[in-house]
């Protein structure tokens, strides 16, 4: 017993057991214990998942390009253009070459992602509050209250998403004055307004599941009113196929936003997005392939990612699949 | 309280946009009975002969089609929202499923909790958490672990936390919905201790639901026994089990397992025949009559109605041919009931 060591080893247990007594006989404020929620579950699935680590590295870019586009343009700006460069190829000072007017494409699919990442995620959540509201509203109270709610979104699904845009967008052109987020709004509303369809019979399916379950009978037994019981029992647990539809559709918005303004709808010059960059680009397809490719291949991979980001996370959630 | 009539149809309806109404389910069609304070009421019968409906009745879970609920001088069928709201801190439930019956995503505190942030009278704000952890205490868990989730528990300790949040309100009137029946067995009789206890230590009141006859046979004062929406037989349990005089209660009775294999064989069983009828289409008259033995054609043209059996009191039968059948072989002492114009069979 004169190795230090083995003294240490032998106590250690024994400080374990004290420790351990004396956390039980303290008040209970002082339990370190961490709870394990289905949420943190999900958290822990969702880290050890590579697809949603390869997803997240590559959202993590595209956020970095919307909101500090110059970290990597290195302080060019995307509206200063030679036109004695124009449609020049790729090289050493301009990676991705130049387009039509001498503009550096590198500095502008970069600065085009602010346009098509807002548009993504405003237009989601726009459908995901309003689709979302009325599905537990619809799913919730049943009834008339849902044959109504649910005629209104058949008449509304009933419209495709690309044509409703292109009504509601033509019938509100752009001004002259226009700027990024006016612009982006616009669009944003043409989507959502089309697009919450889909997120209210997603949330109006999950809500009638969860409405009967028998800790919504024993909540109204307490005599919880229905905001209480929407509030604590019945959207926490429905929430989740609805994240993931909506992380899914963020990329479909995405290439929806880039489809209208492909078509000149969508997001006007002098707004950068991809969309714009592939339809400046059309024209000059077989002369300046490079025009065209880069700004497609990251509308491809930012669609891409958020589609997988909604893959990793619906089986995050879904503990059937595990 | 005392349950007068109470009847619960749904509509069975056809068609999406204009439904139409083409019958109803009888689940519960006319049940009455008195429950005295501090005692047990058992209710026994099969699946779907409206136990469960006739629990959610009571807590006003469902709206009765007809009939009273009289709780304290109140109509607990009639009552407006508001009124109700209050008056459901005397009677709360506890729920069959262990697992489906708390949230998932709340934490056991806030699950034993919520009555307290619903009726914020109760306990004040700062004293919930150490009330919560009380109600723990009191079911036998330990009181640290009120920040853990449900699905950390097993299916006992979750049904002890099920109980908590029923007993949170100090109710009244408990209705426990087969609160065992999800349970191993050696778990069933832990719960069933803790609720006699907790019978002795707060006063309570229980309407207890269930479909094994010697766990109801264990916890009841009186018992009552359903058959397709109509309690045929209510009585107190020692006259339900010893001297049964509904066909159906000895049938019910005689499938009890024995467990002791010389009294096996001197047991007579009554094995029905048919299924149970649909409640949407109910027999006439006696609604057992179609599976009963001793069915007479005055059995098809009127229904018995529950009349008092014996002199001792207490006992009611709903048949137009009592008779006490010893079913699980009892000492049946001559005397203890009036058989004067009871041929034994």
């Amino acid at each position: 017993m004169s190795d230090p060591n083995a003294s240490v080893s032998a106590a250690a247990p024994e400080t374990v057991e004290t420790e351990t007594y004396r956390g039980s006989s303290l008040p209970p404020e002082a339990s370190t214990e961490k709870p394990r929620s289905l949420w943190s579950d999900a958290w822990r699935e969702l880290r050890s998942s590579k697809i949603f680590i390869l997803s997240a590295i590559l959202i993590f870019f595209f956020l970095i390009m919307t909101f500090f586009p110059n970290l990597l343009t290195f302080g060019k700006d995307p509206y200063t253009c030679d036109l004695k460069l124009s449609r020049q190829g790729p090289s050493s000072t301009a990676w991705f070459g130049y387009d039509n007017n001498g503009c550096d494409v590198y500095t502008r699919t970069i600065y085009g992602a602010k346009a098509s990442i807002l548009v993504g995620v405003f237009a989601t959540a726009f459908a995901m509050l309003v689709g979302g509201f009325v599905g537990v509203i619809a799913g919730f109270f049943g009834g008339w209250v849902d044959s109504i709610l649910s005629r209104v979104t058949d008449i509304f699904f009933g419209i495709p998403l690309l044509l409703g845009g292109i009504l509601v967008l033509s019938s509100f052109p752009s001004t002259d004055n226009a700027n990024l987020y006016s612009e982006v709004g616009k669009v944003v509303l043409a989507l959502g307004i089309l697009g919450w369809t889909s997120m209210t019979r997603i949330m109006r399916s999950s809500v009638i599941q969860v409405r009967n379950a028998d800790f919504v009978i024993a909540a109204r037994a307490l005599g919880a009113t229905s905001g209480r019981i929407i509030r604590k029992h019945v959207v926490p647990n429905s929430l989740a196929p609805l994240i993931v539809v909506a992380t899914i559709s963020l990329g479909g918005y995405i290439g929806a936003e880039a489809t209208l303004s492909f078509l000149g709808l969508g997001l006007q010059p002098p707004v950068i997005s991809w969309g714009t960059m592939i339809n400046d680009a059309q024209p000059y397809i077989r002369v300046a392939p490079f025009m065209l490719f880069f700004p497609a291949i990251f509308l491809s991979v930012a669609v891409l990612s958020f589609i997988m980001l909604g893959d990793a996370v619906r089986e995050a959630l879904d503990p059937k699949l595990r | 309280m005392q349950v007068k009539d109470v009847v619960k149809h749904y509509p069975l309806t056809r068609g999406i946009v204009f439904k139409k109404t083409i019958g109803q389910v009888r689940a519960v069609d006319g049940v009455s009975f008195d429950l005295h304070k501090g005692e047990t009421l058992g209710i026994v019968g099969e699946s779907g002969c409206g136990k469960s409906t006739l629990a959610r009745l009571i807590m006003r879970l469902e709206d009765p089609t007809a009939g009273e609920i009289w709780f304290e001088g109140e109509d607990m069928a009639h009552l407006g929202s508001k009124a109700l709201r209050s008056k459901r801190r005397d009677i709360q439930i506890v729920l069959q499923d262990p697992y489906t019956s708390l949230n998932p995503r709340m934490t056991v505190g806030d699950i034993v909790g919520e009555p307290f942030e619903i009726h914020t009278s109760v306990a004040p704000k700062g004293d919930r958490k150490k009330a919560v952890q009380d109600l723990l205490e009191v079911v036998g868990l330990n009181p640290e672990h009120i920040n853990r989730y449900p699905h950390q528990f097993s299916g006992g300790q979750r049904q002890r936390i099920g109980i908590a949040r029923g007993l949170a309100l100090r109710p009244k009137i408990i209705v426990c919905d087969e609160p065992v029946s999800a349970l191993d067995v050696s778990v069933q009789a832990q719960v069933i201790n803790l609720f006699e206890q907790l019978q002795d230590e707060f006063d309570l009141t229980y309407i207890f639901i269930a479909h094994d006859l010697s766990v109801v046979r264990h916890i009841s004062d009186r018992v009552g026994v359903m058959y397709l929406g109509k309690i045929v037989e209510i009585g107190d349990e020692a006259s339900i089990y010893e001297y049964p005089t509904h066909p159906y209660t000895q049938a019910l009775l005689s499938a009890v397992p024995v467990p002791d294999p010389l009294g096996r064989e001197g047991r007579r069983r009554i094995v029905l025949q048919g299924d149970v009828p649909s409640p949407a289409n109910p027999p006439s008259g006696c609604r057992f009559r179609t599976r009963c033995w001793k069915a007479q054609d005055i059995c098809a043209e009127q229904e018995p109605p529950l009349l008092q059996i014996g002199t001792k009191g207490g006992q009611y039968s709903a048949c137009h041919f009592p008779q006490v059948r010893d079913i699980l072989d009892n000492d049946v002492p001559t005397g203890a009931i009036d058989l004067s114009n009871m041929p034994k069979e």
